[in-house]
C-alpha cells in the first residue's frame, strides 16, 4: 500500500529520435494541488496521457494509488479534463453527462452537477450550439462525476472568462478539500500562483523544478522590483540611489529579498524627494522564465 | 457487462438527431419502390410474382446501397473521435476500446437492420399488393433483408477498420470510398476480364466461383440468387452459384463481420488519442 495518490518515477518517452520525457519524477499526495508548468511542447500533455495509459513509455513506472496506468482501476480512480475538450454536437449536455455516468457506473445527480458548474440553463440544449467556455464547463463537470482519487486538468482555464476560472478554482479546492489529488496543466501562469500547493515545471521533458512558490523564489534567488516616483527631479533621485531612470519622473531598481529592508529604509529617509513607492515581488512568471531558461545544474 | 449499451444508446441519439437513420430509411424505401414498379414487367414472361421479380431487382439494389450505407456511418466513428479530441476523454473512462467499437457497432447495425427492413419490406408489401405473392418469395424477401444486414455489418466493420487506421475523419472517409469502387465494382470488373482472358479454361471453372465468393458482395448476391430458383432465374446469374457448394456464400458473409471485427479492434488499439 502507498499513501500517495500519484507515483511517477523515473519517466522517459522518445517520440522518434527526440526524448519527450526525460526522466521524470513526479509524487502527489492525496488532497494536494500540483501546478505542472511548461511552454507548448514541454510534455505536459504527454505526462498526462502517460497517467491515463493513453500512450506507452519507454521507461519508469506511473502508479495510481496502487494501480497500473490504464487498468480498470486506475481508471475508475482518475477523472481527467482534455486539454480544448469537446464533445459530439448532436448530444445535449444532460444526454453527454448521462453517457458518462453509465460508463463510470456512478449515478449522480446530474441537473445539480450541470448546475454547479453554471450550466442549469444549457442542460437539454446540444453541445454544438455551446460556447467554447461551455464546453470547458461541461468538461469540468464531468470531472466531478465519479469518487476520482486523482484529477488531471490540462489547460482547465483556457477559453474561460475571469469569473469562470474563480469558479474553477473553488472547484478545485474543493476536490482537494475532498482528497483528491489535483495535477493542473497550464500556462497560464498568473491563475496558479496563489492556488496551487506545488509547482513543478517541464522544460523539454525535464522537470528543472518542483517545489512550493515561496522555496522557489528564494532559490531562484529573483531580484523584488522597486519603482520609485520622483516629486521633482528623477534624476538626481537616480543618482542617490543608484537605479536607472526609467521615464521622465520614476527610477526602478532591483534589490535581492534580504536587502529588501535596508533599500526600503534609504528610500524613506530622502523625504519629500519621493512621491510614490510602488514595490513588486517576483512574480510566477519571472520564476518560470528563470526555471525553464536555465538548464538543470 | 453493460457499459457497451450506454455507447449504443448515445450513438443511436446521434444518429436520429443527425438524421442519418431518417435519410438512409427515405433511400431504401424511394429506391427500392422505384426498382419494384421498373422491375415488374418480366413477370409475365417468366411466371413468377412479381414479389420475385422485386427481390431481384433489390438484391442488386442492395449490393451498391448495403456497403455504402454502413461506411457512411462508420468512417467517422474512431477517426472522428479522434479529430474531435473525445476520444482520449472516452478512454480515460473504464470503458474499454473493445467496448466501445462493440457499442457503436450494435447501435449502427441497429439503424442500418432498421433501414433495410422499413425499404424491403415496404416495397415487399406493395409488390405482394399489386402482383401477389408465395410462400417462397415472402422467404426470398425475408432472406434480402437478412443477408442485407449481414453485408451491412460487413462493411461497417471494415469502416471501423478504415477509421482506426486513418489520419483523420476526412481520408477516412476517402478511403471509405476507395473501398465501396473496389469491393463493389473493381472486383466484379477484374473479375471479368480474367474470366474473358481464361475463355472457358481452369481458372474458369474451378477458381472463379471460390474468388467471387471471397468477397462479401458477390457472396451476398450468391446467396440470395442461388436460394430461390425464381431469383436465379430473373437475375441471369445461376452459373456461378451452380459451381459451389450451398455453404460458401453463407460462410463468407458470415466470417466478414467476424474478421472484420477482429482487424478493427486492433488497429484500434493501436491509435495513440
Amino acid at each position: 500500500m502507498t499513501d500517495k495518490a500519484l507515483t511517477i518515477e523515473t519517466l522517459s518517452k522518445d517520440r522518434g529520435l527526440t526524448r519527450v520525457l526525460n526522466d521524470v519524477s513526479l509524487h502527489l499526495a492525496p488532497g494536494e494541488r500540483v501546478a505542472l508548468l511548461g511552454h507548448n511542447g514541454a510534455g505536459k500533455s504527454t505526462l498526462i496521457k502517460a497517467i491515463l495509459g493513453l500512450t506507452r513509455v519507454d521507461s519508469g513506472t506511473i502508479r495510481i494509488g496502487d494501480a497500473a496506468p490504464g487498468s480498470a482501476r486506475a481508471r475508475r480512480d482518475t477523472a481527467y479534463l482534455p486539454e480544448a475538450v469537446s464533445f459530439h454536437p448532436a448530444l445535449t449536455g444532460r444526454e453527454q453527462l448521462t453517457l458518462f455516468a453509465r460508463l463510470s457506473g456512478e449515478r449522480p445527480d446530474i441537473p445539480a452537477l450541470l448546475d454547479r458548474v453554471g450550466l442549469a440553463d444549457a442542460l437539454d440544449r446540444r453541445i454544438g450550439t455551446y460556447s467554447k467556455g461551455m464546453r470547458q464547463r461541461l468538461g469540468l463537470a464531468q470531472v466531478l462525476l465519479g469518487k476520482p482519487r486523482v484529477a488531471l486538468l490540462d489547460e482547465p482555464t483556457s477559453g474561460l472568462d475571469p469569473i469562470s476560472r474563480q469558479d474553477l478554482y473553488a472547484i478545485i479546492d474543493e476536490l482537494a478539500g475532498q482528497g483528491v489529488a489535483v495535477l493542473i496543466a497550464s500556462h497560464a501562469l498568473t491563475e496558479v500562483e496563489a492556488r496551487t500547493d506545488r509547482i513543478a515545471i517541464l522544460r523539454k521533458g525535464v522537470k528543472v523544478a518542483d517545489d512550493t512558490l515561496a522555496n522557489l523564489s528564494a532559490l531562484a534567488g529573483l531580484p523584488i522590483r522597486m519603482r520609485v516616483r520622483a516629486t521633482e527631479n528623477a534624476d538626481a533621485l537616480a543618482a542617490r540611489l543608484g537605479g536607472n531612470r526609467v521615464n521622465g519622473a520614476s527610477v526602478e531598481l532591483l534589490c535581492s529579498p534580504t536587502d529588501k529592508m535596508e533599500a526600503l529604509r534609504r528610500i524613506a529617509a530622502m523625504g519629500e524627494a519621493v512621491a510614490d513607492l510602488e514595490m513588486t515581488p517576483p512574480k510566477l512568471e519571472d520564476l518560470y522564465r528563470h526555471y525553464a531558461r536555465e538548464t538543470v545544474q | 457487462m453493460t457499459r457497451f449499451l450506454a455507447i449504443t444508446r448515445a450513438e443511436m441519439l446521434v444518429l436520429r438527431r443527425n438524421r442519418w437513420l431518417l435519410v438512409a430509411t427515405l433511400i431504401m424505401v424511394l429506391f427500392a419502390l422505384a426498382l419494384t414498379f421498373a422491375g415488374s414487367a418480366p413477370t409475365g414472361t417468366l411466371g413468377v410474382d412479381m414479389l420475385t421479380i422485386s427481390v431481384a431487382s433489390m438484391t442488386t439494389l442492395s449490393v451498391y446501397l448495403a456497403p455504402l450505407l454502413a461506411l457512411m456511418i462508420a468512417f467517422d466513428a474512431i477517426a472522428g473521435e479522434v479529430d474531435r479530441g473525445s476520444l482520449a476523454l472516452l478512454l480515460s473512462y473504464p470503458s474499454g476500446r473493445g467496448e466501445i467499437l462493440l457499442g457503436k457497432f450494435t447501435a449502427h447495425l441497429a439503424a442500418l437492420a432498421f433501414a433495410m427492413t422499413v425499404g424491403f419490406g415496404t416495397a415487399g408489401a406493395v409488390a405482394a399488393w399489386f402482383g401477389g405473392a408465395g410462400a417462397e418469395s415472402l422467404m426470398a424477401l425475408l432472406r434480402l433483408i437478412l443477408t442485407s444486414i449481414l453485408l451491412g455489418a460487413v462493411f461497417l466493420a471494415l469502416g471501423y477498420l478504415l477509421s482506426a487506421l486513418a489520419r483523420g475523419a476526412t481520408a477516412a472517409a476517402g478511403l471509405s470510398a476507395g473501398l465501396w469502387l473496389v469491393f463493389v465494382v473493381l472486383y466484379d470488373l477484374g473479375l471479368l476480364g480474367a474470366v474473358v482472358m481464361d475463355q472457358g479454361g481452369t481458372f474458369t471453372r474451378s477458381v472463379f466461383p471460390w474468388v467471387m465468393v471471397a468477397n462479401p458482395a458477390d457472396a451476398f448476391r450468391l446467396w440470395n440468387i442461388a436460394a430461390t430458383e425464381g431469383v436465379a432465374m430473373a437475375s441471369g446469374m445461376t452459373g456461378a452459384a451452380q459451381a459451389l457448394p450451398v455453404w460458401a456464400a453463407p460462410a463468407s458473409l458470415l466470417v466478414w463481420p467476424v474478421l472484420g471485427l477482429i482487424l478493427a479492434r486492433a488497429a484500434f488499439r493501436r491509435v495513440e488519442p
